[in-house]
Formats: C-alpha cells, sequence, structure tokens
C-alpha cells in the first residue's frame, strides 16, 4: 500500500497538471471574486469563509477525475482490482494520495488567500484547521464519485452533478467554522461534526466505491 | 407463498394489468375529490385568506417527494441484496415521479410564500434541504442515463442512492444550524389529536390519499413501460444475431 502511494504521488507531481493545477484554480476564484463584488474591505470580510470553502471545493472536484481514468485507460486498475491487498484499501490510498496532492496544498496556501480577502487575523488558525479537517471527507466523497464514473466517456461533467450535493454538509459545517472563529463564537459544534464528516466517509465510503469500482471493471 | 414471487416480471405484470384499471379510477376520484374540495368548498382561513388552499397541493407533494427517494431506497436494497430485475426497473421508474413532486412542492411553496412571507425564497432549513434532495434526484437520474449496460447502470444507481440516502439526511441537519428559519414546523403528527381545523382536515387527508395512490399507479405503469423496453431490447438483440 506505501507502494502504490508512493507510485501515486510521484505520478502526479511528475505528470505535472494535477498537482498545481487545483492550487492555481484555487487562486483564480480567489481573485476573481473581489473583481466580482467590488474591493469594499467590510463585505468581503463578510463572504470570505464562503467563497474560500466553495474555491477549495472546486478546486478539489477539478482534480476528481484524474483519481481512476489514467489507471483504467492503461490497465493498472485492472492489475490492482486483482492485487492481493483489497480494493477498498486501494480506494483509500488513491484518496489519501488525491488529499496530499490537493487538499494539502490548499490548506498551506489558504491564508496569503485569506489575506486577499480581508478575512480578519482571528479565522486564520480556523480556516486552516477547519480546511485540515474537511478536505479529507472531500478526497474520499470524490474518490467515490470517480470510482462510479471511472469507465464513462464525459463523465467529468456527470461527476460534478453527482458529487456536489454530497459536499453539502461538508461545506456547511467548514465554511460554519471559520465564520464563528472569526467572529469569536463558540466553535466546537460544527467543528465536531466537520470531524465526524471526515472521519466516517473514511471509514465507510471506501467500501462503496471499491463495489462501484468492481461493478465498473466486471 | 412470499412477496418475492411478485420479483418475477411476468407474474408482476400480469397482477399489476389487473391492479391498474382499479387503481387508475380511484386515484382520479380521490385527487379529484379532494382537490376540488378542497379549492372551492373550504373557507377562506383568517389571516391567510384564501393562500391557504395551497397546502391541498403542497403537503402531498412534499411528502411524495421525500417517500419517493426512501421508495427507491429500499427497491435499491433488494436489487443489491436479491438480484431482482423488476426492483431495480421501480426504483428507476419512481425517480423521475420524485423530482417532479419536490419540484412541485418547492414551486407551490414559492408561490405561497410570495404573498405570506413576502418572498419568493428564503435559505430556510426545510426549503434548502429540499432543493438539496432535488439536486440529488437529477444526479441519480443522470447516472441511470448515463450507463449502458443495464445492470451495471442498476448497480450503480443503487450504491449511488444508498450514499446518497445518508448525505441528504445528513445535509437536513446541517442546514439546521443556521437558523430554525421561517417554515412552520409540522402540523401532521401521530401523536396529536387535533391538527388542523376539521373543515381543511378532510379534504387535505383525501387528496394526500389521492396522491399516494397517484405515486403507486405511476410507478406500476412506469415499471412496465420498463420491464415491455427491456423485453423490446431483447427480442431486438435477438433479432440481430439470427
Amino acid at each position: 500500500m506505501i507502494a502504490l502511494l508512493a507510485r501515486d504521488l510521484r505520478l502526479a507531481i511528475r505528470a505535472g497538471g494535477g498537482f498545481g493545477l487545483g492550487l492555481a484554480f484555487f487562486l483564480i476564484v480567489v481573485v476573481l471574486v473581489p473583481l466580482g463584488v467590488g474591493p469594499s474591505g467590510a463585505t468581503l470580510a463578510l463572504i470570505a469563509p464562503g467563497i474560500l470553502w466553495v474555491a477549495a471545493l472546486l478546486a478539489c472536484l477539478l482534480s476528481l477525475d484524474r483519481i481512476f481514468a489514467l489507471d483504467h485507460e492503461d490497465g493498472s486498475l485492472d492489475l490492482l482490482a486483482t492485487a492481493p491487498i483489497p480494493l477498498e484499501g486501494v480506494v483509500s490510498v488513491k484518496a489519501l494520495a488525491h488529499w496530499l496532492t490537493t487538499g494539502l496544498p490548499l490548506v498551506l496556501a489558504s491564508p496569503v488567500l485569506a489575506l486577499l480577502l480581508n478575512l480578519p487575523a482571528s479565522g486564520y488558525g480556523w480556516l486552516m484547521l477547519s480546511l485540515a479537517l474537511g478536505t479529507p471527507a472531500l478526497s474520499v466523497i470524490g474518490t467515490f464519485g470517480a470510482a462510479l464514473t471511472v469507465g464513462l466517456k464525459r463523465g467529468g461533467l456527470l461527476m460534478s452533478l453527482l458529487v456536489l450535493p454530497l459536499y453539502v454538509p461538508t461545506l456547511i459545517f467548514g465554511a460554519e467554522v471559520v465564520k464563528r472563529g472569526a467572529t469569536g463564537q463558540a466553535v466546537d459544534s460544527p467543528l465536531l461534526l466537520l470531524a465526524g464528516i471526515t472521519a466516517g466517509a473514511a471509514a465507510l465510503l471506501p467500501f462503496a466505491s471499491a463495489a462501484a469500482l468492481r461493478v465498473n471493471l466486471r | 407463498m412470499s412477496i418475492w414471487k411478485y420479483a418475477n416480471p411476468v407474474l408482476f405484470m400480469r397482477t399489476s394489468g389487473r391492479l391498474l384499471p382499479l387503481l387508475v379510477p380511484v386515484t382520479a376520484a380521490l385527487m379529484l375529490v379532494g382537490l376540488v374540495w378542497g379549492f372551492f368548498f373550504t373557507p377562506d382561513e383568517m389571516r391567510q385568506g384564501s393562500t391557504v388552499k395551497i397546502i391541498f397541493l403542497h403537503v402531498p407533494s412534499a411528502m411524495i417527494g421525500i417517500n419517493a427517494w426512501l421508495m427507491m431506497l429500499v427497491a435499491s436494497l433488494i436489487w443489491l441484496i436479491r438480484r431482482h430485475h423488476v426492483s431495480a426497473l421501480a426504483a428507476k421508474a419512481a425517480a423521475p415521479i420524485g423530482a417532479t413532486m419536490t419540484l412541485i412542492a418547492l414551486i407551490t411553496g414559492a408561490i405561497w410564500g410570495e404573498p405570506m412571507w413576502g418572498t419568493w425564497w428564503a435559505w430556510d432549513p426545510r426549503l434548502t434541504s429540499f432543493l438539496i434532495l432535488f439536486l440529488f434526484y437529477l444526479g441519480y437520474m443522470a447516472l441511470w442515463e448515463a450507463i449502458d449496460d443495464p445492470d451495471t447502470a442498476a448497480d450503480l444507481t443503487s450504491v449511488l442512492c444508498l450514499v446518497g440516502s445518508v448525505f441528504a439526511i445528513l445535509s437536513r441537519y446541517a442546514v439546521n444550524f443556521w437558523n430554525q428559519g421561517l417554515h412552520q414546523g409540522p402540523s401532521l403528527t401521530i401523536d396529536q389529536k387535533q391538527h388542523v381545523a376539521d373543515a381543511y382536515w378532510y379534504p387535505l387527508m383525501i387528496s394526500i390519499g389521492g396522491f399516494i395512490l397517484f405515486f403507486v399507479t405511476m410507478v406500476l405503469l412506469r415499471t412496465r413501460t420498463e420491464i415491455r423496453a427491456r423485453r423490446l431490447k431483447a427480442l431486438l438483440a435477438r433479432e440481430r444475431m439470427a
């Protein structure tokens, strides 16, 4: 499994595109919003938590189809499916690799972008914490969406339709944490619920993803 | 004798074919009586005026909107566990009806909300979760459309239905975080004796009964269509082979 993780990470970094693209997309969305809304600091501070979370979610979505598509094309997915490690494990590793290449850079870059959006300084820590807790759930759920649509031509658009409604609870709790943190309210209940969603998704969804993959590889 | 024998398509076609001529007139009569009574023979409410009468469309369609997904969940489970094709087709048949009912509930709610709340739409927890439910229906139907092989499609949509149910419930409680919202609490609960005034209660119950039967009738009809389409495809395939 570690070998698989290392392989996926190497592929993601060396193949280019996938790794930096999500981050660049995150930046572009965050830069576009003030251009559309206007440069007023108070307005931006008000909507910053929501914008940052929606942008992170879209950046995550952008790279989802790469999780299985390339492996499916060159046949290595069939090899992985017949490998001695269970398919659930393969799926989890894939999700982890996706998070390390898209989620983690977003977490690390988020304070800089929060600065652009005039988020109050008290919210920075909560923003990073909520993204660190929430983006793994985005990767796991996204892996499920990718597993559902792996064999399809033009599956990308369909996948967004399938995955985005599943992102709703994560988005609500994540943005809520940042909003409350930035205004100095108590954050523990949305934070715990966010962590709960991530833990639950990471524990259960690989089984659904593996089931979907098996159907698609049949 | 068990319920599983109706999973046999031949028996399902025969039984539903006998049931439908009975169901259609009863459904039509109940809906007609419930809606006509509700719209024309109930008094105006003191504060809401005649807008209260939209309840006879709004409440039943909302109930079907939610319960259609529940029925799809059960049918999907039956397909995944026991591999009965009729079950998978019934889930497929129910989705557009559920989506339409959800949309009707949203639209009638907006029409009622404009004079009463002064707004067509509010990001109220109930309204929001219904909109999300509608998106789930869209995704489910799109996945059915996208996959050519019927068994693969049935498997994948069933898995999606299972996962979607969990997330739909999560979303329902997640949106509660904002505030209690504009929408009133439930008026129809089992543990209460008097729910709404009798003048509205009877036509509402008839209307709900009509909508439930309408849902059953439509699911049976659409499942029959799906089975026939499947048979037709098999016949055409056989012809090409010969």
